[in-house]
């Protein structure tokens, strides 16, 4: 079984597009969706949910009234500022500022704080018509979006086992924090989209810095290949010095919004000047 | 006065749309790029560093003289960040230490005293007129969140302090948006644009945030953002035409009001339309 990632570094590279047009071309595949804040995959492949669960990561105070004697103690201690006072001057915890190390409860001589698991998410384990699709949504604002990332991929490689599927597709977040690292450790291939534009190279990158990191092997696609021929020629270059496997590129099309606003993939194209090339690029990766 | 440029979709235009009206604003303003994973505010303007400062975190570091193995310290840690493993021999993991300072008091022979310890740095640059600041997480430091808090300590009384945000509605969107006056919300007119706005016009609900929306590469099929922004009563304050020349531009580092400078004075309306002077 192997696990391939799409990912990019800079968000709107095209990772959702490629992601969903390469599980029409895969055949039997899990597939997960890692970018578990501003998820999209489920737009394009339209998943029916099954199964619902609750994600709880960390830990969150729960302030007592009884007992409490308003020393404010709890809020001296505090280090993210997450301990504000009433106006009858009861702590009150900011949710959002909270980090959930307990320090506040383990201080408070009045022992009315207790730490209460929190919750912060829920994830999907849904079917569409191109497998068992593994999604999640994080609570605004919501911590350990990487512990989140861990659970569903758990999931989907038990998933996959049991249902002898021989891939899992991941379409990965943005950036290179947590929810990426824990999207790419132990993957068989970082499959990274750019773009040719100073922000895609930069991205490209640090993304190529942090695979390596990771010891995982990565291959680059570059969409909107023709936007920029300088740049496009200096992720070319990047990529053989850095030997990094170029798998090929994509043209500027305007078919990449029109597939969106019509719910469908690139595969679902296959005459198209786009639709030939990511049938190329599948091959491939595969 | 602070107003923050997110969007919860990545790639909809947050630097485009900072740093035009950085330019709009000129000395008045003050540009913090807190998208410290993927920074990339600095590579439109043509100026190096004039200085950099470290970013560091407090974490524990332990006497293995004073140390008695009593494993107090691995157990108060809610993070997962100490493992005691016995005969005086402690792992520490600074990746997922949050400097919470819980093991320092928890110790019982006071073996552990706190250092700092570098996760990050800030560049400051001069250009174009104004001012920026970026931040830029250590690749493999996991966490944006402490880097954009030491950023936004930037942000100067006096002037129109730009946050520059991450995509997403996780964490570090939070830690940008938070203490602002404003947000900008840049979407595009596609289904993933509207909604990852959706998503992130939740956050900011819950936050008490004002906001409004810029429809970047506008091209006629914005009807289901107008809709939306109707429904929830947020204002479209802009649109920004889709333009291969403007697409051009950006990728060989121009800047929106190099390549497109008539939008100035719709970035000027829009400054007055939300207050700032």
């Amino acid at each position: 079984m192997k696990e391939i990632l799409i990912i990019s570094g800079k968000g709107g590279a095209g990772k959702t597009s490629l992601c969903a047009a390469f599980a029409v071309l895969a055949g039997k595949s899990v597939l997960v969706d890692c970018d578990v804040d501003a998820s999209d995959l489920h737009l394009l492949l339209k998943p029916e949910v099954r199964e619902t669960h609750p994600f709880f990561a960390g830990l969150l105070p729960e302030i007592g009234k009884e007992g409490c004697t308003r020393c404010g103690k709890c809020m001296d201690v505090c280090r993210f500022g997450a301990v504000g006072a009433d106006r009858a001057g009861f702590p009150v915890i900011d949710e959002n500022a909270c980090e959930g190390c307990g320090v506040c409860a383990s201080h408070c001589p009045a022992e009315v704080i207790h730490m209460k698991p929190r919750s912060c998410g829920e994830w999907y384990e849904s079917e569409t018509a191109r497998g068992t699709m593994f999604h999640a949504k994080l609570w605004p604002g919501g911590e350990n979006s990487g512990k989140l990332v861990a659970e569903i991929r758990r999931a989907a490689r038990a998933c996959a086992g049991n249902s002898g599927a021989d891939r899992i597709l991941l379409d990965g977040p943005p950036g290179i924090g947590c929810p990426v690292i824990s999207a790419m450790t132990g993957v068989d291939l970082a499959v990274i989209v750019t773009e040719p534009t100073v922000s895609g190279f930069h991205d490209l990158d640090r993304t190529v810095r942090l695979a390596r990191q990771f010891e995982v092997e990565c291959a680059v696609i570059l969409n909107k290949a023709d936007l920029n021929r300088e740049v496009a020629g200096r992720v070319r270059s990047y990529c053989e010095e850095k030997e990094l496997r170029f798998l090929g590129e994509i043209p500027f099309d305007p078919l990449f919004s029109q597939a969106l606003r019509e719910g469908k993939t690139l595969a679902d194209y296959p005459d198209s000047a786009p639709g030939r090339k990511i049938a190329e690029l599948w091959r491939a990766v595969e | 006065m602070n107003i923050a440029i997110a969007s919860g979709k990545g790639g909809t235009g947050k630097t485009t749309v900072s740093l035009a009206l950085a330019e709009t604003l000129g000395s008045r303003a003050r540009l913090l790029d807190c998208d410290v994973e993927e920074p990339n505010c600095h590579l439109f303007l043509d100026a190096e560093p004039i200085r950099r400062e470290e970013v560091q975190i407090s974490v524990p570091e332990f006497d293995r003289e004073r140390c008695t193995d009593c494993g107090a310290c691995a157990r108060v840690c809610n993070f997962h960040a100490i493992a005691a493993l016995g005969k005086k021999k402690i792992l520490f993991f600074p990746e997922l230490c949050h400097s919470c300072g819980g093991c320092l008091p928890a110790c019982p022979s006071g073996a552990i005293r706190e250092v700092m310890h570098r996760i990050g740095r800030l560049e400051f640059r001069r250009a174009a007129g104004f001012e920026l600041v970026t931040g830029v997480v250590d690749v493999g430091y996991p966490m944006a969140v402490p880097v954009i808090r030491d950023l936004k300590k930037q942000a100067l009384s006096d002037k129109t302090n730009l946050f520059d945000s991450p995509p997403g509605t996780a964490c570090p969107m939070v830690a940008t948006v938070r203490g602002a006056d404003y947000v900008l919300l840049v979407t595009e007119p596609t289904p993933f644009g509207l909604h990852d706005l959706e998503l992130a016009c939740d956050t900011l609900e819950a936050l008490n945030l004002r906001c409004g929306v810029i429809v970047n590469r506008a091209d006629g099929h914005g009807g289901e953002v107008e809709n939306f922004c109707r429904g929830r009563d947020i204002p479209i304050l802009m649109e920004i035409p889709f333009s291969r020349k403007i697409a051009e531009g950006y990728s060989s580092g121009k800047r929106l009001l190099e390549c497109a400078p008539e939008l100035k004075l719709e970035f000027e309306r829009l400054l007055a339309e939300i207050g700032v002077k």
